[in-house]
């Protein structure tokens, strides 16, 4: 309650409030979140279970078109299954792939700037490194590749049963650099200020100061980059789905069913890439209006990027 | 400074020994180099005979330095599929990447520097906004979905462009190029257009952001004091002050652009590399894939080694960062 009293006087509800881009880019975002949380309640038939469509209706369009069926309101995909429904559960992929994606990296991230930032010397020097150097080459090729060798070792079978996590980790494992550079950053920031050194000076031991006292202190920036990070991480899935090394069609995300849908393009079946064409742009605009208007709010000096 | 550029040297070989034992580890335990010289129908005793020859039976360390002493010679493995050494196949599609990339980079240029200046020049004017709201769009559009909308207006629907392959090309010196045919360069159209639309909102932004700042400075304003003209106040003394900024960035970037052609190669099916990799992919051609990785490996290390050399040189800050 305490915490929700500060809320409701800080600064940044009192901007959001004024701000149009921020309210409509928010109250979008809430919505989709809450489709993709509601999915199988939401979602008029169910795509992953294969009694539910029917290979008969494919392509068909969109209900207001000729040719179109009341029965699926955005028309049918290639496998004859319901877009809307498909589109649901393939934003409900899309966004627990970005999500796990940002928690995993940010995990990997804080803790290796934690560490590299507060005990300095080698480590540091040997971990920036290893960041200065995954950071030269762009975080798609790395995803790229990481998810190509994934394919191959695991063979396409399992890789296809082990897309999510998968993904997750490719994902993950190609932008930490970011989160250990920010983090890194404010770290050395705030290790040398006088709350520090008063808890050393009271005998708290490291682990609790790192993660007690420092980390709380360093999550500003990490919070603005979260939001950029959740639409990169989106918008890699659909890329690697697109090129066929992410989810496999028979539990599309976006960008699968893009794929899929480009096959048909040619017939004119248009509706199958451009309705989650649409919703993927419309996902991460919402994310990077999102993140933009945060990062002038807070406007941690640390950010870069 | 000669210290500077040793460790960066030493640096830059520790990188590629690193990728080199990734694709070393790839080739031998996933792939499996006796397929990939003979195909499936050998006995497992014949097989057997050839791993020995090969040396596939040696310790993994010995393994590996032979690997690092080919790959030094140009020698990255045998393509499964193409029957051919890695290396050559690789060399013979990218033409088709690079043509499609020095495409995109002029494109880059011709748009966003005019763009940039009008709308810092302007920043009032509806035409501004309007770049600048596109632009916004612009970075949340995914290449492939601007690739897929335009292959269906000009390709698809209009009919006017085509939308896959490189066309006529002409072979210059073993160069096949399509730079030199009406119907290479109709080809090119599409893909480059979208391969820009990746980078053009941030250059955009980039020359507009330099260009306002510049307009700021003092020396602007002296200028004005002095009652120069106004064209020659833009285009001359400020401009050229924003250009050394973007050169820079520009340089960067173009790494990326490379990294984004297999987006692009994939959906126009451009002969490229990029495209050539996902083919590799698909049908599990592992030295293929492996010596694409350590091409591109080679190729970034290198350009970053130098790049932060040619840096060492212009700013002494460099090279006393990460000394200690």
């Amino acid at each position: 309650m305490k915490a929700w009293n500060r809320f409701k006087k800080s600064y940044v509800l009192y901007s959001f409030k004024r701000d149009p881009i921020a309210i409509s880019s928010f109250s979008v975002l809430m919505v989709l979140v809450i489709i993709s949380i509601l999915a199988p309640v939401i979602a008029p038939y169910n795509t992953y279970d294969s009694a539910t469509f029917d290979i008969m209706d494919a392509e068909t369009p969109p209900s207001w078109l000729e040719g179109g069926n009341e029965m699926f309101k955005l028309g049918t995909d290639i496998q004859g299954r319901d877009l809307l429904s498909t589109m649901i559960y393939g934003l409900r992929v899309s966004m627990i792939i970005g999500i796990g994606a940002v928690l995993f990296q940010a995990l990997l991230g804080i803790l290796v700037g934690m560490f590299s930032g507060f005990f300095g010397g080698k480590l540091d020097a040997f971990l920036m490194r290893i960041a200065d150097i995954q950071f030269s080459i762009p975080y798609l090729i790395v995803a790229i590749f990481t998810s190509a060798i994934f394919k191959l070792a695991f063979g396409v079978g399992r890789y296809e049963e082990l897309a999510i996590p998968l993904l997750i980790i490719v994902i993950g494992m190609s932008q930490w650099p970011n989160y250990a550079r920010t983090v890194r950053a404010s770290v050395l920031g705030e290790k040398n200020k006088e709350y520090v050194e008063a808890a050393r000076v009271i005998g708290i031991n490291r682990r609790q100061i790192m993660f007690r006292h420092i980390l709380p202190n360093t999550l500003t920036p990490v919070l603005v980059l979260s939001t950029i990070q959740v639409a990169n991480a989106i918008m890699s899935e659909a890329a690697l789905s697109f090129l066929g090394l992410g989810m496999p069609i028979t539990k599309p995300s976006l960008g699968s069913l893009i794929r899929a849908g480009f096959e048909y393009i040619f017939s004119g079946s248009w509706w199958i890439t451009f309705f989650p064409g649409v919703l993927l742009v419309i996902v991460i605009l919402v994310i990077l209006l999102l993140g933009d208007w945060l990062r002038d709010v807070l406007n941690p000096k640390l950010y870069k990027g | 400074m000669f210290a500077f550029i040793v460790r960066r040297i030493i640096q830059a070989i520790i990188v590629m020994l690193v990728i080199g034992l990734v694709g070393f580890v790839i080739q031998h335990q996933i792939g499996d180099p006796v397929r990939d010289l003979v195909g499936e129908r050998v006995t497992p005793a014949e097989r057997e005979v050839i791993r020995d020859r090969l040396g596939l039976n040696d310790p993994f360390y010995i393994q590996y330095f032979r690997f690092v002493k080919n790959a030094c010679k140009g020698d990255l493995g045998f393509s499964f599929f193409y029957k051919k050494p890695a290396l050559q196949v690789i060399v013979s599609k990218a033409p088709a990447t690079i043509e499609l990339v020095i495409v995109t980079a002029l494109i880059l240029i011709v748009i966003s520097i005019p763009a940039g200046i009008y709308s810092a020049i302007n920043p009032r004017s509806w035409l501004s906004r309007l770049i600048m709201a596109i632009s916004t769009i612009g970075v949340a559009m995914p290449v492939f979905l601007t690739a897929i909308a335009l292959i269906y207006f000009f390709g698809v629907e209009l009919n006017w462009l085509p939308s896959y392959g490189r066309g006529e090309t002409v072979n210059i010196w073993g160069w096949e190029s399509g730079l030199f045919t009406f119907d290479g360069l109709k080809h090119l159209i599409l893909p480059s257009v979208s391969l820009s639309t990746i980078m053009l909102p941030l250059f955009i932004r980039l020359v507009r952001a330099e260009m306002m700042e510049v307009l700021e400075t003092e020396y602007i304003k002296f200028a004005w004091a002095k009652g120069l003209h106004r064209q020659r106040v833009w285009y001359l003394h400020a401009f050229k002050n924003t250009l050394l900024p973007v050169i820079t960035v520009f340089g960067v970037q173009l790494g990326i652009l490379f990294a984004f052609t297999i987006l692009t190669e994939t959906v126009f099916q451009w002969q490229g590399m990029g495209f050539m990799f996902l083919e590799a992919v698909e049908r599990s051609d592992t030295s293929l894939l492996v010596a694409y990785l350590v091409l591109v490996g080679v190729i970034f290390v290198v350009v970053n080694s130098a790049v932060d050399i040619v840096y060492g040189f212009v700013n002494p800050m460099v090279r006393i960062a990460g000394t200690k």
